[in-house]
């Protein structure tokens, strides 16, 4: 009897802690570039935000289908007969990992401080004009007008412990001309799944499960997000297993990888699209041999432009497949879609070169198209190939491919002719691709429109889709908004991007249409 | 003596100041480090206002003073990426690529000598003929192919070494060392061979030409009349008179192997100074670009400053000739 009792004991023990050894899952995640910094309102980029969520939390999320869920708020509605004041029920018994009580103070200082003059989420949040916390989980934000779509924008903005960022004096988001550091760039205190154990900036970041979380226990306990900039060595890391999981997976090793054995690769369309624009305006192109009159202006040639453009070869033969053609400048995600604009011609040289003669360019012209090469999927292979498309039309298209970094100064000053650019919609909602791309060109709005479109009649609806009160008519205006950039082909859309994630046989992680993978979503076989 | 050192060193800060300069100027081209720190929805107006904050907005000679003055402070700004000193930055770094440069030396320089020494001594067997050939075509690969090589065979075929990063390590004091942990070591090994290999060659062909030079001196010949072994006349006689030469090769050498080991600290992700500007380059990250180059100059100045007071002790005919210009 004694000998047996031991005997179970020991059984017993080995087994828990065999359990527990099973159950602690790392996991070993790599992707190019790391995340900018941890103060989380510093920077508005992806790769920041990725790693923020982790630790910090917002009030709303973003489900994998680019639909809102409820995060640190549980509910939010427009205050009963104001349509300028949005309210927030805050969740409650919710804690930081240092133990504070998260309340509606917290979001009143993280809201502040991220509409603060250093922060770059402060566009995000210009039609908040104040917020007050109304009790411990209410939150009221005042908007400037009726703000319909508000909630969207809170899906990257993270909450911080007033306590905490107090005793920091973290009040002012880091500022580069102060030459001062400040503590939350390598420290944090979120509420979030996970806690920030190590972090070596460009190397290696370890968080471990924050076990006071109050959402459901996720299977990874441990996750590992290593930087590795070469994609070579990226893939080989996988393929020698040395991590599990890899982000930013070149197009021409996806078919390689999904056909070795123990690995796979999850593919999904990302809430990004890659479009050509050309300047219009009657002022001669600086590029071109052209020199009375701007033959983009006119829509004859905008129209024979788009039926030499062969989406579905760019597809194949570019993309190797990994990608979404597209006729309209809005990925489907984004409210505002639809199939009908989403259709393209098919593409018709002759009839584009009837339309090149109508037109009065028989002979075609010159012009220079500018390019980056290092920002989007085979960015610069993309404009290679329109070039040759053009060139069946008599349009000669001189190349200029430089880096993202000389790219955008050049596209930012208007010194483009005829370019290429990427562009995410983090609302999921058109107003900001109208915001950014199609509104006249002011010191407020219109910062991407490169090629100068000016419609007054759009800026008016553009801005009139800011402070309306009924979703019906405002969707309807954004339909009419379409309709007319589509018609006047403003830009250019070629295709979405497609997302692919290559991980070992064993772990499965969906794709998220902003490229903000959560490991909270990770299963394991 | 002291007047020498002195006329070397005022030459060193102009060099600096040259340096200085000119990575100020390239740099001031190669983009705008704006595109990288705004959001895709800044508006114009917020590219103004950061422009006048960094300091952007004011004329090159302006900017230049700025940053030499804080410079002589070792002051070299917040990296406009991290958001962290410069300076503190790239000493985090500097452990890293000082351990890989120092260990591919070392296998640069064991390696070099013993192949030097066995190709010459063996001259017209068929083992010196594959070594010389592998020699060969190990210059004219270019080393990221070479790392990447390496990569494949070693860690995705094999799975004996890892394919990336620096393995474990362990904190002494500011020196960050993955050379007291197992897996510090074998992270070492494949980028640590793919950047000796051009120093290697290097090294094994300064030997080999040095050693069959001496071996048809008068002093060997009399040595192999006096029947000494060949053991004694080799290592002893020999290989002793060698070394002169490429001691001096090595130690210069050094100096690029710190600077210039970007593409092998890219290939194999390690954590280094040079993939410390890799990055920053790709984001437009001017502050650390050029602390870099000047950084970077620095190491060259030092070590050619060195060299030269060395040569001055050693050589007495230099110092004769200080005098004589007196």
């Amino acid at each position: 009897m004694q000998k047996s009792l031991a005997r179970i004991t020991a059984v017993l023990i080995t087994s828990t802690v065999l359990v527990g050894v099973a159950n602690a899952e790392t996991i070993r995640w790599a992707r190019s570039s790391d995340a900018l910094t941890l103060d989380p309102h510093s920077q508005n980029q992806g790769n920041t935000h990725t790693l923020a969520h982790h630790i910090y939390e917002t009030l709303l999320g973003r489900d994998n289908d680019g639909s809102l869920t409820p995060r640190l708020a549980t509910e939010y509605a427009l205050k009963e007969g104001d349509p300028t004041v949005w309210v927030f029920k805050l969740r409650e018994g919710v804690k930081f990992h240092n133990g504070n009580d998260f309340t509606a103070e917290d979001v009143v200082y993280s809201i502040e401080r991220a509409k603060s003059e250093f922060s770059n989420m402060k566009q995000l949040h210009a039609e908040v004009e104040s917020v007050t916390a109304v009790d411990d989980y209410t939150v009221e934000f005042q908007m400037t007008g009726p703000a319909l779509i508000y909630p969207n924008n809170l899906t990257n903005t993270f909450i911080m412990d007033k306590t905490w960022s107090d005793e920091n004096d973290l009040a002012v988001v880091q500022d580069f001309a102060s030459g001062a550091s400040n503590y939350s760039v390598l420290n944090t205190n979120g509420t979030g799944p996970y806690t920030l154990t190590s972090r070596e900036v460009d190397v290696k970041t370890v968080l471990d499960y924050n076990e006071g979380w109050w959402g459901d226990k996720p299977a990874v306990d441990k996750i590992e997000y290593l930087t590795i900039a070469d994609a070579q060595t990226r893939i080989s890391a996988l393929l020698s297993g040395e991590i599990d999981i890899v982000q930013d997976v070149p197009p021409q090793d996806i078919e390689r990888l999904s056909n070795t054995d123990g690995f796979k690769v999850e593919i999904g369309p990302e809430n990004r699209f890659i479009y050509f624009g050309y300047r219009f305006g009657d002022e001669p192109l600086k590029s071109s041999n052209i020199t009375d009159s701007n033959p983009f202006n006119n829509p004859l040639v905008r129209e024979a432009m788009e039926l030499v453009l062969d989406r579905d070869a760019i597809k194949q033969v570019v993309m190797r497949g990994q990608s979404i053609p597209t006729g309209i400048p809005n990925p489907p995600f984004v409210n505002g879609w639809t199939p009908e604009l989403d259709a393209y011609p098919k593409p018709d040289v002759e009839k584009a070169k009837a339309l090149m003669v109508e037109a009065g360019y028989p002979d075609g012209f010159t012009v220079t198209l500018d390019t980056p090469n290092n920002r989007y999927v085979n960015d610069e292979a993309i404009s290679t190939a329109y070039v040759g498309m053009l060139g069946q039309i008599g349009i000669q298209v001189t190349l200029a491919s430089r880096p993202v970094a000389e790219h955008s100064p050049i596209i930012l000053a208007n010194n483009s002719d005829f370019y290429l650019l990427g562009w995410g919609v983090p609302t999921f909602d058109s107003a900001y691709v109208f915001n950014d791309l199609i509104h006249s060109k002011t010191d407020l709005h219109g910062t991407y429109n490169v090629g100068l479109y000016t419609n007054p009649e759009l800026d008016e609806k553009i801005i009139a889709l800011g402070t309306m009160d009924d979703i019906a008519a405002r969707d309807a205006t954004i339909a009419e908004i379409w309709e007319v950039v589509k018609a006047d082909r403003v830009l250019m859309p070629v295709h979405n991007q497609v997302l692919a994630y290559a991980m070992r046989d064993g772990v499965t992680l969906a794709v998220q249409p902003e490229n903000q993978p959560n490991m909270t979503t990770v299963t394991f076989d | 003596m002291l007047a020498f050192i002195a006329r070397r060193l005022v030459q060193s800060v102009i060099v600096m100041l040259v340096v200085a300069f000119i990575a100020f100027l390239v740099f001031r081209y190669v983009g705008d480090p704006l595109a990288a720190l705004l959001s895709q929805d800044a508006k114009q107006a917020d590219y103004d206002a950061a422009r006048e904050r960094l300091g952007l907005d004011q004329p090159f000679y302006m900017q230049f003073f700025a940053f030499v003055s804080n410079a002589l402070q070792g002051q070299f700004g917040i990296s406009y990426r991290l958001q962290q000193p410069v300076s503190q930055l790239i000493l985090e770094r500097l452990p890293a690529t000082i351990e890989l440069a120092f260990a591919s030396s070392i296998i640069a320089l064991v390696g070099g000598v013993f192949l030097g020494i066995y190709t010459a001594l063996r001259q017209r067997t068929f083992s010196t003929g594959v070594i010389m050939t592998l020699s060969l075509i190990g210059v004219s690969l270019p080393t990221f192919l070479i790392g990447i090589g390496l990569i494949y065979v070693f860690a995705v075929e094999l799975k004996w070494l890892p394919s990336f990063g620096r393995g474990e390590v362990i904190q002494l004091g500011w020196w960050r060392t993955g050379l007291l942990t197992q897996s510090g070591l074998r992270s070492l090994i494949l980028p640590a061979i793919t950047l000796s290999l051009f120093q290697l060659t290097l090294i094994m062909r300064l030997v080999r030409a040095e050693m069959l030079e001496v071996m048809r001196t008068d002093y060997i010949r009399f040595a192999k009349a006096r029947g000494l072994s060949n053991r004694a006349i080799n290592f002893g006689h020999a290989l002793k008179n060698t070394m002169v030469p490429v001691i001096t090769i090595t130690g210069l050498q050094l100096g690029s192997v710190i600077a210039f080991a970007i593409i092998t600290e890219t290939v194999f992700q390690w954590p280094g100074v040079g993939s410390l500007f890799v990055n920053s380059v790709a984001a437009v990250d001017v502050p650390v670009m050029a602390a870099y180059l000047v950084f970077v100059a620095l190491i060259f100045v030092v070590i050619n400053l060195i060299v030269d007071i060395l040569y001055f002790i050693v050589d007495p005919r230099l110092r004769d000739g200080v005098r004589a210009g007196k």
